[in-house]
């Protein structure tokens, strides 16, 4: 079942002077096609200023498209009726845990979504349990979030998402602001909400040692989808991914440079099980 | 030509109930010159650390010496240190507010009581070290991509021709090119000009490339304060505190644990080649 759908969307900003009358628009989606299924994780790669985090803004509905459609779970995001609907399908992460946290105490700040939709008390205090579990929070259920380190914080923000039982999670930079272990803590909580909860995730990053088990990657340039594929098939285009300031992972990086030196490696790896593997297989 | 700093402590909200010690008996020098990186899990001080070497907060106690003064003396002109010690906070492109580029990265050596002619002449230096191309000059920031917005706040910096450049996390999120670029940028600074880098980062990777050496914090005291090679060593306390090492290092480990011939203390992608090369090649 699709997912998220979208048909030649397009947004356009409208540019204006200090007197507020419009100079101008400037395009930062133009004609994006894609396509997710249900439970598929799927990441979004491209530069600042490529138009990653305006796509991902319509699938919750915070923008709605110029031109072109937007469908989630099968609604159209453009439809007043259906606004709510779709929020509740598709939750949002944000960059920065501090912007999204409002409640005083932990176990607060996740009831907040549930209790807008309208979810019934004892329920919502069943839901801030159970994502609180889900994703390793339980313990710090009456903290106050703002003693929390970066990565535990975005794991309640991410817990604050989970009580409204969406069908699909989109994180935004999730980690940009993270230590190296807080990254990994995040990494981990949203596979596993896959695995248990069945969400489909839609990542946008720029660690590409993030997006290594994804089922698509979409690669995003001047507001247009311009590479498409699996991890495996992304990533083994080096020089192109760096013409659009991307990267590759550490470990691809260094099987492209023992290849080129003459090793016999095999192309796309991925993770650093596969090169120390494919080494020991040289001996 | 140095920073010292001697059993430094910090406490914050000394007196109160949220009192909080963010930094614990900091003895490390930095010698003129160096590239040093500043690594630690969030909320492990790295921050407090650095803030304290401009005088923009004061230790509880502790001495903090700049070329052999005590910045904490009476009289000592701060002034005087921040015109020496240069801090880029995090995100330092919310700090833009000028009319065009050209204005904002005037707005510090103005400060320091430059004439126009002087302040044009500083600021279209540290536009070009940057790398900030000129057509964006007169434009206004606003209109800048990230990566072009803390090219610019960071020529704001350097246009005040700092003696010590102090950055916080100069690449969070960037995109890889961006990150590339503006730390290339800073590392040609290094070598031209004679200035000293203190770099914070959550990069393991970053750090491992650039820095001379290295100082691990955690909790609000020093773990470690070595070459970054014998730091990663320990990757496993890294791990324990919320760190890591850079992810070439963890293949050597596993090469090394499967029987074939390299060393472990490699930390960037280059040095991984040549030594696989070395041991697999023989």
């Amino acid at each position: 079942m699709d997912m998220v759908q979208t048909e030649k969307l397009v947004f356009e900003y409208e540019k204006r002077d200090e007197e507020g009358n419009v100079i101008g628009v400037s395009r930062a989606v133009d004609e994006v096609d894609i396509d997710v299924q249900e439970g598929q994780f799927i990441a979004i790669l491209g530069h600042n200023g490529s138009g990653k985090s305006t796509l991902a803004k319509h699938i919750n509905a915070i923008l709605v498209p110029t031109q072109g459609t937007m469908w989630v779970n099968g609604r159209n995001t453009k439809d007043p009726e259906e606004l709510w609907n779709v929020r509740q399908s598709a939750g949002m992460v944000f960059q920065n845990p501090d912007n999204q946290i409002i409640g005083t105490v932990v176990e607060e700040d996740v009831g907040f979504g549930p209790e807008n939709l309208g979810v019934p008390t004892d329920e919502i205090w069943q839901r801030v349990e159970d994502s609180l579990r889900s994703v390793g929070m339980i313990e710090y259920r009456h903290h106050s979030p703002n003693k929390l380190s970066g990565g535990q914080k975005q794991r309640v923000a991410i817990a604050g998402v989970v009580a409204m039982e969406p069908k699909c999670i989109v994180l935004d930079e999730p980690t940009a602001m993270l230590d190296p272990v807080g990254r990994r803590e995040v990494l981990k909580t949203v596979q596993k909400l896959r695995e248990q909860k069945k969400v489909t995730v839609i990542l946008i990053t720029h660690y590409m040692e993030e997006v290594v088990d994804a089922d698509k990657i979409y690669v995003m340039d001047h507001g247009h989808v311009v590479m498409e594929g699996t991890p495996r098939e992304i990533f083994s285009r080096v020089d192109e991914l760096k013409s659009y300031r991307l990267d590759v992972p550490q470990v691809t990086l260094l099987a492209d440079e023992l290849r080129k030196r003459g090793l016999k490696i095999p192309d796309g790896i991925l993770k650093k099980e596969e090169l120390v593997e494919a080494l020991c297989q040289l001996n | 030509m140095s920073i010292k700093l001697e059993h430094l402590n910090y406490v914050y909200s000394q007196g109160t109930a949220y009192e909080k010690k963010a930094l614990n008996d900091i003895c490390i020098e930095i010698p003129h010159g160096e590239f040093v990186g500043i690594i630690g899990h969030t909320g492990s001080g790295k921050s407090t650390l650095i803030q304290h070497l401009n005088g923009l907060i004061r230790a509880t106690s502790g001495e903090l010496y700049y070329n052999g003064e005590n910045i904490y003396r009476e009289g000592y002109s701060m002034r005087g240190l921040r015109n020496e010690v240069g801090l880029v906070f995090q995100y330092p492109e919310h700090q833009l507010f000028e009319i065009d580029v050209m204005t904002d990265v005037c707005f510090g050596p103005k400060n320091q009581g430059l004439s126009a002619d002087q302040c044009k002449e500083r600021a279209l230096e540290a536009l070009r070290l940057v790398g900030l191309k000129e057509k964006y000059y007169n434009v206004s920031p606003f209109e800048l991509s990230g990566g072009q917005k803390r090219r610019v706040a960071i020529a704001g910096v350097l246009a005040m021709r700092p003696k010590v450049l102090v950055l916080d996390e100069p690449t969070a999120g960037l995109d890889p090119k961006g990150r590339d670029d503006i730390l290339d940028q800073i590392a040609y600074l290094h070598r031209e000009s004679d200035i000293t880098v203190i770099l914070v980062s959550h990069s393991m990777e970053d750090v491992a490339k650039y820095a001379d050496r290295l100082i691990v914090m955690n909790k609000g005291a020093v773990m470690y304060n070595d070459e970054p090679k014998r730091v990663f060593e320990h990757y496993q306390e890294l791990e324990k505190v919320g760190l890591a090492a850079p992810q070439v290092t963890y293949i050597m480990h596993d090469l090394a644990g499967r029987g074939i011939p390299v060393r472990t203390d490699v930390t960037t992608v280059a040095e991984a080649a040549d030594e696989i090369l070395r041991a697999v090649g023989s």
